[in-house]
């Protein structure tokens, strides 16, 4: 008996016909999700086609062909017809000879079964197989490949509105300087005009050029040195309303100042710090921004000795959940990971009446990201 | 020699740097800014200090020990070496330095993949970098070898054993950080050691009523022996040491710290100063040696005449003082370009090897993952120093910088200046310049008594394996032209336009 524990081992001929089918699947996917494209459609085609296997197979979207794989490419003027034809119809339709004029003798695309690929109820384009006769059996494979095809999209389509919701944040989290902040510092700056003229046009300047960074409408990342010396400019403006009562220390490594970071990745860390910092009892508060260098890494801590949080609800901010105390921590998350993948999600240390530190670190070099 | 009184010195000095490099290294210099003096916070690293660093991190042994002693037995054809050393700057100021800092890059391999794409390419450049990172930290030890047995008299393979220790607990234990205020004292303090007992023996030469060598005219004249080989052999170190600067690890990660295209060309322009100052003291080493101690050259540890140097002109306490000096700055020299280098290599390897190991299923953490590519980095190479024959410093070195010239500078040149390059491209040509170094230098470390066109050949290869990976790298990305990264000339835009320009650098 040649080999049996490998026969064991494989399973039935059923079996491996499942498994052959489940890694095509998983194969086509990865590309899939990155949305209907010409590169996705070229990307994915190949193990499509394996799943079906027809002589050839097209995917369009709804006006014409984006990829082709197999034999009778000269069909392939002919796909943006069968996909308006589909759409129109709006499910999977056969079409024979008379669809698929051909003079060359031979081929075997005599015939096409296309089904329309619905993302949101809405039909982004077609799945169109061809093969010599088109059967019934087919015909539902067809079908469920394409519902499976659309159901990859719709992913693509979540992870592109999650991106988009991101981007959408941070455009609100840019205009949305506190109108506390504002109507504070502008009056802590016109307590200084009369007793102190120069240091009330210093604090004016360094608003104007807060708000000036803040409102940046272009580019989504920013070297530290940039976001340190806004956060600077407004640790100047809320010690010019606190006095005393706000410490501060900086400990900032030079060699890391020049790293790409996300826009306001530091700036909502240090106001949540800030106002749990003074929250606490009498006396004020302090806190300590740090970052150092560690060789491919840099690690920034913002660190307040405030009244703490409960881990439970930092986690839920984490995740994602609005409405609660700490509006920027889980937008800061979000990008970070979506920016230098998830190792690199922000670390909150604290517990009630503990204080709070929030450490984040920032590959030195990721790919696309430069400021 | 036998360890006695006159090894005090050197084992103080020796204590000393050992001492204080682990201090620094362990608590780190802490600066506390508090709010009276805010915005010195984000004030970057100014270029002097950032050259000083580099110069501090780049002078190895080679250059402390070993340039005195090949000058020392060959003469004026080995003040290419030094010169080399120096203009390698010059062509990374004029080509390299302000474009890669704009790529964002920190490493080489960072560099290959941002411009390039491809996985396949940085992996090929981590081997490439943790090869050169080796190949370079092995005459490293064997200089400490040296200069322990010359100072106070220990086995040869005390040195090595003691530095790659006193490097391994630095960088594990908290000297991830490579501080550029530390590497910069680094530079004065080796130029300090180098400078001051020069100018005592120019003093003492001086009184002897100024000597000239006795060396005839071959020893004082560039390319005199060895005809067409020796023109080979001088005109391939020239390619080697201009070209091979660039592609050294620990002094690419330094220019990160620039903040601008134009701050990393200045800096670079400021290292060009400090290293041509420096390198004018070596040469006086080797002259004086050849007037007071010939012997030296015969004896075979000619890379031990700045250490021995002093004592034989300068007789008392004040010959002893000098000689704490120099071993202080060789040491300091060791532990400067070791600690540089196996941070690099273990950066590397954490990135792209050790961070993805696996231990019982999960995957190591970052420092973790540093701590184990730090043994790695250094204990490999510790061996090898043991085991391996000698080759002299500055020749071994010479042949981490032929094999960095052979790969990375084509790498570079072309990944900076010419838009047609293509993954496979880079690949090939990196892979043809390192396996033409490695056996060239497979091929030198077997052969004890180089003669002929073949060991010349093999001794000095960057003259033919530039051209090849040059050729290489060209000749693929020409064929496969279809893979030329979509974004290359975009990108090659943002390498070469100056961060004032307004430029959508998307």
């Amino acid at each position: 008996m040649p080999r049996p524990w490998r026969r064991r081992h494989l399973g039935t001929e059923a079996d491996r016909a499942t498994f052959r089918t489940l890694h095509s699947a998983s194969l086509a996917a990865p590309a899939l999700r990155a949305g209907l494209t010409a590169e996705s459609a070229e990307r994915s085609i190949r193990h499509l086609h394996d799943l079906l296997g027809s002589p050839a197979l097209a995917m369009t979207d709804t006006a014409g062909v984006l990829a082709w794989h197999g034999s009778g490419q000269h069909h392939e003027e002919q796909c943006g017809r069968i996909a308006a034809l589909t759409v129109e119809a709006g499910r999977t339709r056969v079409y024979d000879r008379h669809d698929l004029p051909c003079d060359l003798p031979g081929c075997d695309v005599r015939g096409a079964i296309a089904s329309p690929l619905v993302v949101d109820e809405r039909v982004v384009g077609t799945l169109q197989v061809f093969a010599t006769a088109p059967t019934a059996g087919l015909a539902r494979a067809t079908d469920e490949v394409a519902a499976w095809v659309a159901s990859q999209l719709e992913l693509a389509e979540l992870d592109a509105s999650r991106n988009r919701l991101m981007e959408a944040e941070v455009r609100a989290m840019r205009a949305q300087i506190s109108p506390h902040f504002i109507y504070n510092s502008l009056g802590a700056i016109a307590s200084f005009v009369r007793t102190d003229p120069d240091r009330a046009r210093e604090l004016l300047l360094e608003f104007a050029d807060f708000t000036r960074y803040s409102f940046r409408r272009h580019g989504e990342y920013t070297t530290l040195a940039e976001e340190l010396r806004s956060v600077e400019r407004y640790l100047l403006l809320e010690q010019a309303r606190f006095g005393e009562r706000l410490q501060v220390t900086l400990r900032i490594a030079p060699e890391v100042l020049p790293v790409a970071v996300p826009f306001l990745c530091i700036q909502p860390l240090v106001e949540n710090a800030v106002r749990h910092g003074l929250e606490s009892a009498e006396g004020g508060g302090a806190i300590r921004i740090v970052a150092r260098d560690q060789d491919q890494e840099c690690v920034i801590e913002v660190e307040d000795d405030g009244v703490g949080e409960d881990p439970d609800v930092v986690r839920r901010a984490l995740a994602g959940e609005t409405g609660l105390d700490s509006v920027g921590l889980g937008n800061v998350d979000g990008r970070l990971r979506t920016t230098f993948g998830d190792d690199y999600g922000l670390v909150v240390e604290t517990a009630p009446g503990a204080g709070t530190r929030v450490v984040v670190r920032v590959p030195k070099f990721a790919p696309g990201v430069h400021a | 020699m036998s360890p006695g009184l006159d090894a005090a010195p050197g084992i103080v000095a020796i204590t000393l740097v050992t001492i204080a490099t682990l201090a620094i290294g362990t608590w780190g210099l802490r600066f506390s800014r508090t709010t009276s003096d805010f915005f010195v916070a984000s004030r970057t690293v100014h270029p002097r200090l950032n050259a000083s660093a580099i110069g501090g991190e780049y002078l190895s042994a080679a250059s402390f020990l070993g340039v005195a002693g090949l000058v020392l037995i060959n003469g004026a054809d080995m003040l290419w070496y030094p010169v080399g050393w120096t203009a390698g700057y010059l062509v990374l100021l004029v080509l390299v330095a302000a474009p890669l800092r704009r790529s964002g890059a920190y490493t080489l391999p960072d560099f290959a993949e941002a411009r390039l794409g491809s996985r396949g390419v940085r992996a090929v450049c981590s081997v490439l970098v943790v090869a050169i990172g080796w190949l370079y930290l092995i005459p490293q030890f064997k200089g400490a070898g040296l200069t322990l047995r010359s100072a106070v008299g220990a086995p040869i393979w005390v040195g090595p054993v003691i530095v790659s220790m006193v490097v391994l607990a630095n960088v594990t234990m908290g000297g991830m950080r490579s501080i550029t205020f530390v590497q910069a004292f680094q530079y004065w303090l080796k130029l300090t050691a180098l400078l001051v007992p020069a100018a005592v023996l120019l003093v003492v030469w001086a009184g002897d009523g100024a000597t000239r060598t006795d060396g005839g005219g071959e020893w004082s004249l560039p390319l005199a022996p060895g005809g067409a080989e020796g023109l080979y052999v001088t005109y391939s170190l020239i390619v080697a040491t201009f070209l091979g600067t660039m592609g050294l690890p620990h002094v690419v990660v330094r220019f990160y710290t620039n903040p601008d295209g134009r701050a990393a060309r200045r800096t670079t322009l400021a290292v060009l100063v400090l290293l041509g100052l420096f390198y004018l003291l070596p040469p006086v080493y080797g002259a004086l040696g050849r007037i007071y101690a010939p012997e030296l050259a015969t004896a075979g540890s000619s890379d031990a005449l700045v250490l021995e140097l002093p004592r034989i002109m300068v007789d008392g306490p004040l010959g002893e003082v000098l000689t704490g000096m120099v071993t202080a700055g060789a040491f300091a020299a060791f532990l400067s370009t070791s600690s540089g280098l196996s941070i690099a290599v273990a950066g590397v390897m954490s990135q792209d090897i050790t961070g993805r190991a696996r231990l019982r299923g999960r995957r190591l953490g970052g420092v973790a993952a540093f701590r184990l590519g730090a043994v790695a980095a250094v204990t490999v190479p510790c061996i090898i120093a043991l085991l391996a024959p000698d080759l002299g410093v500055a020749r071994a070195v010479g042949l981490a910088f032929a094999m960095a010239a052979a790969t990375f500078c084509p790498l570079l040149l072309l990944g900076i200046w010419w838009r047609g390059l293509t993954s496979v491209g880079a690949i090939a040509g990196l892979v043809a310049g390192g396996i033409g170094s490695a056996v060239a230098i497979a091929w030198t470390v077997r052969v004890s008594a180089p003669s002929g066109w073949v060991d010349a050949l093999m001794g000095q290869p960057a003259a033919w394996t530039v051209p090849l990976a040059l050729v290489t790298m060209v000749a693929v990305s020409r064929l496969t032209r279809a893979r030329v990264p979509a974004d290359a000339g975009r990108f090659l835009v943002r390498l070469h336009t100056p961060e004032t320009l307004e430029l959508d650098r998307g």
